[in-house]
């Protein structure tokens, strides 16, 4: 029956408001984590700032050493692919965005004949990546929400020391750059070698600097400690795009929340309204077919049957 | 006597930045202090405890896991990958630490082990230092 319907729509109708107040509510905590996290990568900047002065002045006193760190990208070389994702899903395009990216490249460098090795950061990425059978040399999981400065370490360990070895030539990263609150772009940044015109300045020598040890060796752990503050700024990024990210997908799932909400509450009117008009036709009706059989009294009999209803 | 500026940076957060007459550091070639108009250095820093001494001839203390110090015109800055306040130190931490790296040491020997051990004494040493006095 018509009641029936009605029922249905109105369980329906209730878990769609049930979901609502969920998806609300990651809503409401992504955002106050999105304030957080800019917290976070606006007190790492003084350290990163500071170490890139500190090499650029070294450029400017006395020219920078020859490094590992410095130079140009062997592309024909061994790769090592550092892919930033999140742990968890409900986040738009954050993770497929940046995993499709990764597969592409990965794919195109093994047709050509290229090895990639991959370190992935972020359970969503670990899975995928496993799914379509492509090897990840290390994986940092459960980070993605607020990455310590040893993760970022951990990173490089996985790929600054095999660099500094010989036996990954250049090192780059895939992540979502936090540009601004409102404004986030998947990127492929060259983390290692660094090209030596990042440090060239127009400022002329300050400082004759006293160099304790020598800067031909003090230039490779200050460069891996530059390499380090760009993946720990990175991963501060990541994580701040991931909530960007989720808020915008969590406040579109709200709005979409709502609009099922009015157009099933329109239906389950519309459904109400049909079943008290059948019902309407139906006493009518009977009433007509009442009346018809009671012709000699019919007046009495419809009335007394209305007054019965009521 | 003279001041200067002094940060302490580490990549999380800037732990001290304020005015000091001197800090003592070790670096790579041995212990090293600075004063206002040091000649200009740049250095590596090791595991150590920083010693500041702060315009009212109070003393603050870090512990300072490796990084760099750069000294130039009137500011002394020290970078460090990880270092803690000594007033931060906490105390039953520490010495827990201290106790698992002497272990792990013990096991395995091998120069991550040392070097965890180097750090959980110089975060020890930097939080007992305070507290008596």
């Amino acid at each position: 029956m018509a009641g029936g319907q009605e029922r249905v729509l109105k369980r329906r109708i209730k878990s769609v408001q049930s979901t609502k107040k969920i998806t609300r509510a990651m809503e409401l905590i992504a955002s106050s984590r999105i304030v957080r996290a800019m917290g976070r990568i606006a007190s790492a900047r003084p350290y990163y700032e500071r170490l890139s002065e500190i090499v650029r002045e070294i450029a400017a006193s006395s020219g920078l050493p020859k490094s590992r760190y410095l130079g140009e990208a062997d592309q024909g070389g061994v790769l090592g692919l550092v892919v930033m994702v999140a742990d968890r899903g409900l986040c738009g395009g954050y993770n497929s965005n940046a995993l499709r990216m990764a597969e592409r490249i990965i794919r195109q460098r093994e047709s050509a004949g290229r090895v990639t090795k991959v370190v992935v950061v972020g359970r969503k990425g670990e899975s995928y990546l496993r799914y379509r059978n492509i090897p990840v040399v290390g994986s940092l999981l459960h980070i993605s929400d607020k990455p310590s400065y040893e993760d970022a370490r951990k990173i490089s360990d996985l790929v600054l020391v095999p660099f500094e070895e010989g036996s990954i030539s250049f090192i780059e990263v895939i992540s979502t750059r936090f540009l601004s609150a409102g404004l986030q772009k998947l990127e492929l940044t060259k983390l290692a070698p660094i090209d030596s015109a990042t440090f060239s300045t127009d400022k002329p020598a300050g400082y004759d600097f006293e160099f304790e040890p020598s800067p031909e060796l003090i230039i490779d752990p200050l460069l891996r400690q530059f390499v380090q503050a760009r993946i720990f700024a990175l991963l501060l990024e990541a994580s701040a795009s991931e909530y960007a990210a989720r808020q915008r997908a969590m406040a579109a799932a709200t709005e979409n929340a709502e609009e099922l909400i009015k157009s099933l509450s329109r239906i389950m009117n519309r459904a109400r309204q049909d079943a008290i008009t059948t019902e309407i036709m139906e006493i009518v009706g009977g009433a007509e077919a009442l009346g018809d059989a009671l012709d000699w009294e019919s007046d009495v009999g419809v009335t007394q049957f209305r007054e019965n209803r009521n | 006597m003279a001041e200067f500026r002094f940060t302490l940076v580490t990549p999380e957060r800037v732990l001290f930045d304020g005015n000091a007459q001197m800090v003592t550091l070790r670096s790579g070639n041995g212990d090293i202090a600075f004063l206002r108009g040091h000649a200009p250095f740049l250095g590596t820093v090791e595991i150590c405890v920083l010693k500041i001494t702060l315009p009212d001839d109070s003393v603050e203390l870090a512990a300072v896991h490796g990084g760099f110090v750069r000294a130039a015109g009137d500011s002394v800055a020290v970078l460090a990958g990880v270092a803690e306040l000594a007033s931060e130190v906490d105390l039953a931490r520490a010495e827990r630490a201290l106790e698992n790296a002497e272990r792990k040491v013990r096991e395995f020997n091998d120069a991550a082990e040392i070097a965890a051990l180097a750090r959980a004494r110089v975060r020890l040493d930097a939080g007992q230092v305070k507290r008596t006095r």
